[in-house]
């Protein structure tokens, strides 16, 4: 019973800390771009499809450890 | 001025409560009359009927199931109806050989068919006198309705694109401008070709095209079929990706080179101690990234579709407390889930385009270097 309580804890505190990591990564990802865009406006497109490559990258990490959580809930 | 500012304002917060009070009376004689209804209803029924099981409600539209369920409501005795779509069911064992039949059979698991049992999750076989035969085991190849959808989505994919494709033969769209449906599908093909085949691929562009466009297409096609309510949710089931991340890793596979596997088990420049490490890194790196592609797209659709019904369900948890709760929440809970629905619609172009992305960086990666690699150092 407490072990099921420690279980689901954890994999909500995992997945909020996963979503902290993801947040911080995608939010610098994002100043990038759009400071380098400012700067020079004419290469948009590249910075684009590079910005969302990062942010899919730093997702699929964030995602693997909100799988992790979901997992350390469901699975007893 | 500001007085009429405050009668107006006054005025919108009365009528709005006003709303909530006609509307929780309505309720309350609708609860009054209930009672009466259920004087005749078995007790386990009563139970189901009372209780709302949020979670029960989000797997069983999340997960894979042997029918389409749409609704169930009580007529004036009591009894519960499904509104749904049966499918068939054809199930194999050892013992007891092939069979095959519609899954309104199991009146939604509250009946044995043919020695089996529908089980929360997996049917199993059953004896006689009732109880599960735990010796026989069944193998599930029932159409369920992932498979209706992935067909369906196959069937629309094949259409279109063969069509087009006629179409484009015949020489229409060609010199003149694209007609019909060529010009749903020619700006994402040339997307698909300008923006994540060729920066990626390079010359080899057009040998790999065909593989990214299919993978592009399907994914997009089972990810808008996901968000019509109602429906499965395909591209949220973990084998659905798995096989789809197979097979971008059998293509990376293929596409590499002496010159990725070299780069992989002899790292240049890197100090002798330090190998192992990286020798060890790199070669998981290999597997690791057709699975992060595999859990990317699995998680975000599945993600999407709990969250949606998440704050559907809040109205009702909250309807549970009383009617003016449930009432007061669905408002709000009803413009979440449309901003959230818009954004999923985005998500579904999105991870389309980011799995066909990286998995031609992947490819990209397993064959760059190599010949070019002489050129570049004479160019330096």
């Amino acid at each position: 019973m407490l072990l099921d309580g420690v279980a689901n804890a954890g994999g909500a505190v995992g997945a909020g800390l996963a979503a902290i990591g993801a947040g911080l990564g995608i939010g610098q990802i994002g100043k990038g771009a759009v400071e380098s865009i400012a700067r020079q406006p004419e290469a948009m497109n590249d910075i684009r499809a590079n910005m969302i490559l990062a942010a899919a990258l730093v997702e699929g990490a964030a995602l693997f450890g909100i799988i992790v959580g979901f997992l350390a809930m469901v699975l007893k | 001025m500001a007085l009429r500012r405050v009668k107006l304002a006054l005025a919108a917060v009365f009528s709005v409560f006003s709303i909530f009070f006609s509307i929780s009376l309505f309720a309350q004689e609708d609860t009054h009359v209930r009672p009466k209804e259920e004087h005749g209803v078995t007790e386990d029924k009563h139970e189901s009927k009372k209780s709302f099981d949020a979670a029960e409600v989000i797997f069983g539209h999340i997960l894979d199931n042997h029918e389409y369920h749409f609704t169930e409501y009580h007529d004036a005795e009591g009894n519960v109806h499904h509104v749904s779509i049966p499918l068939p069911i054809i199930l194999y064992s050892k013992e007891r050989g092939l069979t095959a039949f519609m899954s309104s059979r199991f009146e939604h698991g509250h009946a044995d068919f043919n020695g089996y049992r529908i089980g929360d999750e997996k049917i199993v076989a059953v004896k006689e006198d009732g109880s599960v035969d735990e010796g026989v085991k069944v193998y599930d190849l029932s159409i369920t309705r992932n498979v209706v959808q992935m067909s369906l989505a196959l069937i629309i994919l094949c259409w279109l694109m063969i069509s087009i494709a006629k179409s484009y033969r015949k020489g229409l769209g060609v010199k003149t401008a694209p007609k019909g449906k060529q010009n749903l599908l020619e700006p994402v093909v040339i997307f698909v070709r300008d923006e994540v085949a060729k920066p990626n691929l390079g010359h080899k562009y057009e040998k790999y095209l065909p593989y990214l466009l299919t993978t592009f297409f399907f994914i997009l096609i089972n990810n808008i079929f996901g968000l019509i309510p109602g429906t499965a949710n395909v591209t949220g089931n973990i084998a659905f990706t798995v096989v789809l991340g197979l097979i971008s890793f059998v293509v990376i596979l293929f596409s590499t080179n002496s010159h990725f596997w070299g780069h992989i088990f002899n790292p240049p420049g890197v100090p002798g101690f330090v190998k192992p490490i990286l020798i060890l890194v790199e070669f998981l790196g290999v597997f690791i990234k057709p699975f992060a592609l595999i859990i990317r797209l699995f998680a975000n659709m599945v993600a999407g579709h709990i969250i949606i019904i998440c704050l559907i369900s809040l109205i009702f948890i909250f309807g549970q407390m009383n009617s003016i709760a449930g009432w007061g929440t669905s408002p709000v809970a009803i413009a979440f889930t449309v901003f959230i629905y818009f954004i999923e619609v985005l998500v579904a172009f999105l991870q389309a385009f980011i799995f066909t992305n990286l998995t031609a960086v992947f490819i990209g990666s397993a064959f760059e270097g190599g010949h070019d690699h002489e050129g570049e150092h004479i160019h330096v």
